[in-house]
């Protein structure tokens, strides 16, 4: 039975060991950057208060705010089963990859072999190291000061990855971070940090992969940092494969330099109550930029995205797709913000969420809003929530399908938009089997 | 191979057939030809199963099955197929892969081997040069995006892969042009044997100069006014439907 605790007193428990880790009278960068951001946090509080709390309306955290964290014991990475770590690897052990465990470092279980094009490694190895500019990059793009989860995340940052394409360079394979946490001890809590920096002109694609190994409740509050550089090309997909009682709360703050491409893949099967604030910004003109999410979710799951797009910079273009499957008493949010600076001309901007509801009593709120500054722009919205399509349903019975097969196509057919998206075919299928598996199980 | 005794259907509680008998032998095609609002879509619908239709007297069999309280998928199973008037779209469905799984659990229901996809491909393009579409076309999303005339072209593609007993077009030539109107007849003919049968619902005559019926019904509001052979679409051809419309005490003069 968790046990009930007031707001404050939630994270206090944590806070002491925090400081009793840092020893008096060294400060290095990095301890005095989670000490400001733990000020911070103290200062700002979890967003549990609803009302008149817009940004949070719909998702409430006080299950989070009622669970105490305690640390968590290191895990023995030589306990995950082989053909675990197969299903977590995504059947492609030749990627280069980072892998934690409820926050630590698993080198054993990581493989980095490509190091002319990407410097690719654990935020604790280059810490002191100032030939890695870690100092001058973390912490810059995602603000903490006014984000109460970003300054907590910022606060308990144990380890995290870092990730550098070299200018120019074409990464030929998909560089996979991997964060497990085990969930067989009861609320504990994780901080995965990672930071990505695409050089000028560089090609690559990320993945990034939250799972949750056995039952116990947990929380993952994760932030993800993505800097793209001039005329550089960045594919990121994100996977959250979180067990069925987790906390997953995300901030991925992503710039783009002028003449990139960025694109972003977000795929929530997991969690109990996920909440993922994507912002984006645009730092020089002619950006082109994509943002696809799927959530499938059943029971009484709950799935939050915001999304906001700043469009600071003319001659930018962005696209965003979100769909959802819910089944169940499922719920899902969708806030999606696009922000037009003045003097940005011929920005492109077009969102769209869309909803298929397989049970009556799963819901889904979908809310765009537009600060458009700037007249010589085009930007739409579009939104739909519904239910299969009856003729076509009888279409395909019509032909001698039954009608759950048929009702499967149908649902396949309308995730299929996000999954045949994907130009790489080596993640297409990884996802596309994942992703069927849940359909499956989706009332 | 097909018999319909006295049916009657209504949708939104509105009768719509009021009594409707015909015969159609292997090998035979019947034309149904009608005013609009006369029933003949609503027949179509009705023998494919479409769930807004109910079924308040008489009775349908196929093959001596009673066709009435099968479901939509079991009638394909038996041999009926159902070329669409207005082919839905259906988005994110391949169109290949959905004609794989129709044809397969078809065959399945026979106890029939069915096919992997390497050799229902095969199937496929032969069948796909034989109705005289484009191979890409099986790549895309069902019906997403087609013209009129490519709906039509791929309806008839499916009851070329599916190959049905009976086949009930419902008017296949509307919105066609000339040429692509002798393509879908050439088509149409090209799959009758003298083991299968086709319904063709048409409000036009010029389909029938290409695909020639051995029987033609007039249907007018519910029921079958009129049979003949093919003189008959030639005389509504030149005369149009007021005779029949008079006969079945319609006023047509308001």
């Amino acid at each position: 039975m968790p046990k009930l605790v007031t707001e404050k007193d939630v994270f206090s428990k944590a806070f002491i060991t925090l400081e009793q880790d840092i020893p008096t009278g060294i400060t290095t960068w990095l301890e005095k950057l989670k000490r400001d951001a733990a000020d911070h946090f103290k200062q700002l509080g979890l967003p549990i208060q609803r009302r008149g709390n817009e940004e949070w309306k719909y998702t409430d955290l006080s299950p989070i705010a009622k669970i105490a964290f305690s640390p968590i014991e290191k895990f023995d990475s030589k306990k995950l089963k082989q053909e675990v770590l197969d299903y977590i690897l995504l059947g492609n052990p030749s990627w280069n990859r980072l892998l934690f465990v409820d926050g630590n470092f698993e080198p054993d279980l990581s493989f980095v072999n490509d190091t002319d094009n990407i410097i690719l490694k654990n935020i604790q190895d280059v810490v002191a190291d100032k030939s890695y500019k870690l100092e001058q990059h973390l912490s810059k793009y995602k603000d903490y000061s006014n984000n109460a989860f970003v300054a907590l995340n910022t606060a308990f940052i144990k380890d995290g990855a870092f990730i550098q394409i070299a200018d120019n360079r074409l990464v030929k394979e998909p560089i996979h971070i991997i964060y497990i946490t085990t969930a067989s001890q009861p609320e504990t809590a994780s901080y995965p940090r990672t930071l990505i920096l695409g050089g000028k002109g560089s090609q690559a694609e990320i993945i990034e992969s939250y799972w949750g190994l056995d039952n116990e409740a947990y929380l993952t509050n994760a932030v993800t940092e993505i800097f793209v550089g001039q005329a550089a090309s960045i594919k990121y997909y994100k996977l959250e494969l979180q067990n069925e009682n987790a906390f997953h709360i995300s901030n991925t703050q992503v710039v783009q330099d002028s003449d990139s491409y960025f694109s972003s893949v977000n795929i929530d099967i997991g969690g109990k109550l996920v909440r993922n604030n994507i912002d984006f910004l645009t730092a020089g003109e002619n950006t082109n930029s994509l943002f696809n999410g799927l959530y499938l979710i059943n029971a009484t799951q709950h799935v939050d995205n915001q999304v906001i797009l700043d469009h600071a910079k003319p001659y930018t273009t962005s696209r965003e797709l979100y769909k959802g499957v819910l089944g169940g008493k499922s719920r899902s949010v969708f806030h999606g913000s696009i922000i037009v600076r003045p003097g940005a001309v011929k920005v492109n901007a077009m969102q769209v969420d869309k909803n298929l509801l397989l049970s009556d009593k799963a819901e889904a709120d979908t809310k765009p809003a537009f600060w458009i500054y700037c007249d010589d722009v085009k930007c739409g919205h579009g939104a739909a929530c519904g239910q299969i399509d009856d003729q076509a349903l009888f279409y395909l019975r019509s032909r001698g399908i039954d009608e759950e097969t048929a009702r499967n196509f149908l649902t396949r057919g309308f995730v299929n938009e996000i999954i045949d998206g994907i130009d790489n075919e080596d993640i297409r299928i990884e996802i596309s089997s994942i992703v069927q598996a849940k359909l499956e199980n989706i009332r | 191979m097909l018999e319909i005794r006295n049916l009657h259907a209504n949708i939104d509680d509105k009768e719509i057939l009021k009594g409707i008998s015909l015969d159609v032998k292997a090998g035979e095609l019947h034309a149904i030809m009608g005013p609009n609002g006369s029933g003949k879509s609503t027949l179509a619908n009705v023998l494919a199963g479409k769930p807004s239709y109910k079924v308040t007297g008489g009775e349908v069999l196929l093959e001596n099955q009673d066709l009435i309280s099968m479901l939509p998928e079991e009638r394909a199973r038996a041999g009926l197929f159902l070329c669409f008037q207005h082919p839905v779209e259906v988005p994110g469905v391949r169109m290949d892969q959905f004609l794989r799984q129709s044809f397969n659990d078809i065959r399945k229901s026979k106890g029939e081997d069915q096919l992997d996809v390497l050799k229902f491909d095969k199937m496929l393009k032969e069948k796909v040069e034989i109705v005289g579409i484009d191979y890409s076309f099986v790549k895309r999303s069902v019906n997403e995006g087609f013209s009129g005339g490519e709906k039509k072209r791929n309806e008839i593609l499916q009851m070329a892969v599916l190959q049905p007993k009976l086949a009930i077009l419902d008017e296949p030539d509307s919105g066609l042009d000339v040429d692509a109107l002798r393509q879908v007849a050439q088509a149409i003919n090209n799959l009758r044997t003298d083991k299968n049968a086709v319904i063709l619902v048409t409000h036009y005559q010029r389909i029938l100069d290409y695909v020639v019926p051995d029987k033609v019904h007039v249907f007018v509001n519910g029921t079958i006014v009129q049979s003949g052979d093919k003189k008959l679409a030639l005389e509504i051809e030149s005369k149009g439907y007021d005779k029949y419309e008079e006969r079945a005490g319609k006023d047509i003069s308001a």
